[in-house]
């Protein structure tokens, strides 16, 4: 049996230990936010935070979660400011990836409050958007920037699933 | 001969009435047949309550004054049902905040369900306005009556009439008035529409309805469905597209994978699947390893040795032979213009094949329920798929429901939805309710690719180096041919019956005296993948060697290329353009050409850099979204690395519905157009492609992405189309750019730096 924690809250399972997170979350926990792309890592659109961390859970082995924190889009709890500059700037087209995209963004502004255009490039070109709404998924960040530092105040992934 | 289009637009105003009724206690408004082949009654009322409409226009409004709209188009990424329904509210005078949408199921009364070819808008927006307009009426009537004032003196203002000295909300009129009223298709012609300057929600700013839940993971999509007792399964794509029969298999292996249950061949009367398996586990995770882990043998289809190099060599034959194929236009007389020229240049250009790489794998979960076979899954064209999945299942039509999900991205791919048929057969096969979910190398096995294309072109020019007339002929793989045969005309010589989506574009808006197109179906790439629409379908491919040839005959004739085009864009005969969709024809395209000429020119160059151009009118010649499209690129003179820089579009689409939607639109078909142009192909290898996960093919990522500068001119036209005619001209600008640059010409797409080092 293996336990993690999921958005603060713990799980178990006795799910096979090689199974990628990807599966438990998604059909034995229900929290289908994450999606399921490419299998292999390069589109992101399983994206979710491990420790605060950005993993691609359709690589990533259950075994690996064991005793960690990890934090999916629902875990943000449209609480996140990427999530009302996604909205303000009408980021989704299909909207598939999106959730990738925001928990991949999260992670660039928790440690950055304030990136360049490049870091914003640097840090997204790994994941895929098919729709190709990538001018606005940059904006938005940068927006998301700059209304956080506005607030003076940084997003911790980590403190809002030990909240929670 | 009927098009897709207009089996779609099945609210023909000559044959159809409105009606405005009230059916437990809400206020029901929608098109219905005129007479039925039941005798429909003729009381609105009743007939609301029976639902015996068709509601592709179809609404309602509660006491509370919440107004739902349905749609029956799919939401895959363009927003539609919020252009939809402000159509509808603006007219209608409503309170935007209190407007929701469903996305409704298939029934055969719902009408023609497709949503493809950048039509949605372009077909709905005169019935929904008159919808709104005809509801906004009733709501003034019923008011006037409760209001004791004039119904002259009513007017309608954001979910409330007011009256001569007091108000009354939407909702309350609905609750305290009965609604029996019918209108005829006359009266339905005659509605007072606003003019442009009085809407309040057409074409003004606004955030897309789908929106909100595409932010925070609770959009729901096909592949998140779940069925109580599903088991799940992953299918076993076979060598081949046709023809695969399976020898042996042996599962061995997979026994000894947690959870697998079992295999089973699929058996499929409608014979869109051959050679198939279906692998069934209780987790998906244990479907994918199960299926990894046995072994079949085939014997492959006839296809099995095919490549891309053959398809393109028989194509390139099948150019060469004027015998091959039917004609698409024959304007004035190029044969004699052709023996006359002083001289002739010609030219070939290929596209490779390109794979949809929707980013949701393809999947249905289906059930079969007290004889009702239910599919949940998103698809483009429930009433082409409809019927083959009942045909599969050897049912009628009525036992089979389609409910719409979300699409993870259509493209085209999801329009006819091959991919529900394994899933029900397994279901059938196993006797339990199944969710078949393709991985990526499986979708990408399955896609219905952009066929590889070749294209030959000629032009005449006469003593003075002027042009004459221009030839092409097309050859590729027919999408329609396979998936809707139905809907193909015949050649102008009637030889054949020609494929729409495969010679669109060929049309062009230039005046030729002289201009002949030969469209010709490449059977051995018919024979070997399923031709797939994809995103701007022909454009795609035709308008890439149209816009680059273009060039190629304004440098024969020592012109301008953009001067040159804007000689031949003169709006005569039948380049006129025709009312309501094309008003003012070349002119507009000639409009938004002079419009990006004055904008690029004051642009500086550094060395290795240039600006080409070119135009497109796609997605139709009877809906045409006008666009001319410079790309700034840069070339380095030794790797030569392409590095497009910016792309500038000028757009006249008609009136604008959803702009911030429209501009979405075109940001990422722009974006497409670089990602084919540049960073797409899945070359056919032993009968499939060959290039199937992201680890070898490679769209557009962030770090590639242009600069972008999109204006729309402001326009009063009929509104047309937009989800994929902005990806036809990004290829030809930056191929246009390129030759600038080196001096290259290259005519394959991609476009590699190898062409251009080994030119």
């Amino acid at each position: 049996m293996i336990k993690f924690k999921l958005n603060g809250k713990e799980v178990t399972t006795t799910a096979d230990a090689n199974t990628p997170l990807l599966w438990i979350i998604r059909d034995e926990l229900g929290f289908k936010g994450t999606k399921f792309g490419c299998g292999i890592g390069m589109c992101g659109a399983c994206t979710l935070h491990l420790d605060g961390a950005a993993i691609r859970s359709c690589s990533f082995p259950l075994l690996g979660a064991e005793n960690k924190n990890i934090t999916t889009i629902e875990g943000l709890e449209n609480n996140h400011p990427l999530q009302k500059t996604w909205i303000e700037e009408q980021v989704p087209q299909c909207g598939y990836c999106q959730s990738g995209q925001i928990m991949q963004a999260a992670t660039l502004l928790a440690s950055n409050p304030s990136p360049s255009d490049q870091e914003i490039v640097d840090h997204m070109s790994g994941n895929l958007c098919r729709c190709m709404a990538y001018v606005r998924i940059k904006s938005a960040i940068k927006n998301a920037a700059d209304s956080m530092s506005a607030e003076v105040q940084t997003f911790d992934p980590r403190a809002t699933t030990q909240q929670s | 001969m009927k098009t897709i289009k207009d089996e779609k637009n099945n609210i023909s105003l000559s044959r159809r009435r409105f009606l405005v009724g009230s059916v437990s206690g809400s206020l029901l408004m929608a098109f219905a047949p005129l007479l039925g082949a039941t005798g429909l009654s003729q009381n609105a009322q009743q007939t609301l309550k029976d639902k015996l409409f068709s509601p592709t226009v179809w609404f309602e409004i509660n006491p509370m004054g919440e107004i739902n709209i349905n749609i029956a188009r799919a939401e895959m990424g363009q927003h539609i049902g919020t252009a939809l329904a402000r159509v509808v509210a603006d007219e209608l005078g409503a309170d935007w905040s209190k407007v929701s949408i469903t996305h409704v199921d298939t029934d055969p009364k719902w009408g023609y369900m497709v949503t493809g070819g950048s039509w949605s808008v372009f077909q709905s927006f005169k019935p929904l306005s008159q919808a709104g307009a005809a509801g906004r009426i009733a709501l003034i009537e019923a008011a006037a009556k409760i209001l004791n004032c004039s119904v002259d003196e009513c007017r309608v203002e954001n979910g409330a009439v007011i009256g001569k000295d007091s108000a009354i909300s939407f909702g309350d009129i609905v609750a305290k008035g009965t609604f029996n009223r019918t209108f005829t298709p006359e009266e339905i012609g005659n509605l007072p529409l606003k003019p442009a300057s009085q809407r309040t929600l057409v074409g003004k700013s606004s955030s897309a309805l789908d929106i909100p839940a595409k932010t925070n993971g609770s959009a729901v999509y096909g592949i998140d469905v779940e069925l109580e007792g599903m088991v799940y399964a992953r299918p076993i794509i076979p060598p081949t597209r046709y023809g695969s029969k399976i020898k042996a298999v042996d599962d061995s292996a997979a026994k000894k994978i947690k959870g697998y249950i079992g295999y089973h061949k699929l058996q499929d009367p409608s014979e869109n699947l051959q050679g198939w398996i279906a692998v069934e586990a209780d987790t998906y995770y244990g479907a994918i390893k199960a299926a990894d882990a046995i072994k079949v043998s085939y014997q492959a289809g006839e296809r099995a040795k095919v490549s891309e190099a053959d398809i393109l060599k028989e194509g390139e034959r099948l150019v060469a032979d004027k015998n091959e194929g039917g004609l698409f236009i024959d304007d004035g007389d190029f044969t004699a213009a052709s023996e006359k020229a002083a001289k002739t240049i010609d030219a070939i250009y290929r596209t490779h094949t390109v794979l949809h790489f929707a980013l949701e794998p393809v999947n249905a979960t289906v059930e079969e329920k007290n004889g009702q076979w239910h599919i949940y899954t998103g698809n483009q064209w429930q009433s082409l798929t409809l019927p083959a999945i009942a045909k599969a299942l050897q049912v009628t039509d009525e036992k089979v429901v389609m409910h719409q999900q979300y699409l993870g991205g259509g493209f085209g791919r999801r329009l006819f939805g091959d991919y529900a048929i394994p899933a029900v057969l397994t279901s059938k096969a196993i006797g339990k309710p199944v969710k078949m979910v393709f991985t990526r190398e499986d979708d990408s096995g399955f896609d219905q690719p952009r066929s590889p294309s070749v294209v030959s072109f000629k032009a005449s020019f006469d003593k003075t180096n002027k042009f004459t007339g221009m030839e092409h002929a097309l050859a590729a793989g027919w999408p329609t041919l396979t998936m809707a045969p139905g809907f193909m005309p015949e050649s102008l010589d009637k030889k054949i019956k020609i494929d729409m989506f495969s010679t669109s574009g060929a049309d062009h808006w230039y005046s030729m005296d002289n201009h002949r197109v030969r469209a010709i179906n490449n059977k051995l790439a018919q024979e070997t993948i399923l031709p797939g629409w994809l995103r701007s379908v022909g454009q795609g491919w035709i308008v890439w060697g149209l816009e680059s040839f273009i060039d190629e005959i304004a440098h024969q004739a020592k012109a301008d290329p953009i001067d040159f085009r804007l000689s031949m864009l003169d709006g005569l005969g039948k380049q006129a353009g025709k009312a309501p969709e094309s008003v003012g024809g070349a002119k507009r395209l000639a409009n938004v050409l002079t419009l990006l000429k004055k904008k690029v020119s004051t642009v500086k160059l550094a060395k290795n850099e240039a600006i080409g151009v070119a135009v497109s009118a796609g997605q139709e010649k009877t809906m045409p979204a006008w666009m001319a499209c410079a790309a700034h690129v840069h070339v380095e003179p030794d790797s030569k690395k392409i590095t497009v820089k910016k792309l500038t579009m000028m757009v006249d689409a008609g009136v604008i519905v959803h702009p911030d939607g429209a501009l979405a639109q075109v940001q990422g078909s722009m974006l497409w157009g670089t990602s084919m142009a540049l960073h797409e192909q899945s070359p056919i290898e032993n009968g499939q492609v060959s290039k199937v996960n992201l680890n070898t093919y490679s769209p557009l990522r962030m770090n590639d992405v242009p600069e972008l500068d999109i204006e729309f001119v402001d326009s009063k036209e009929f509104p047309v189309g937009l989800g994929e005619p902005g990806v036809v001209s990004i290829a030809p600008a930056i191929a246009n750019a390129i030759f600038q640059i080196t001096g290259v010409r290259v005519r394959d797409l991609p476009i590699t730096s190898e062409a251009i080092k080994n030119a």
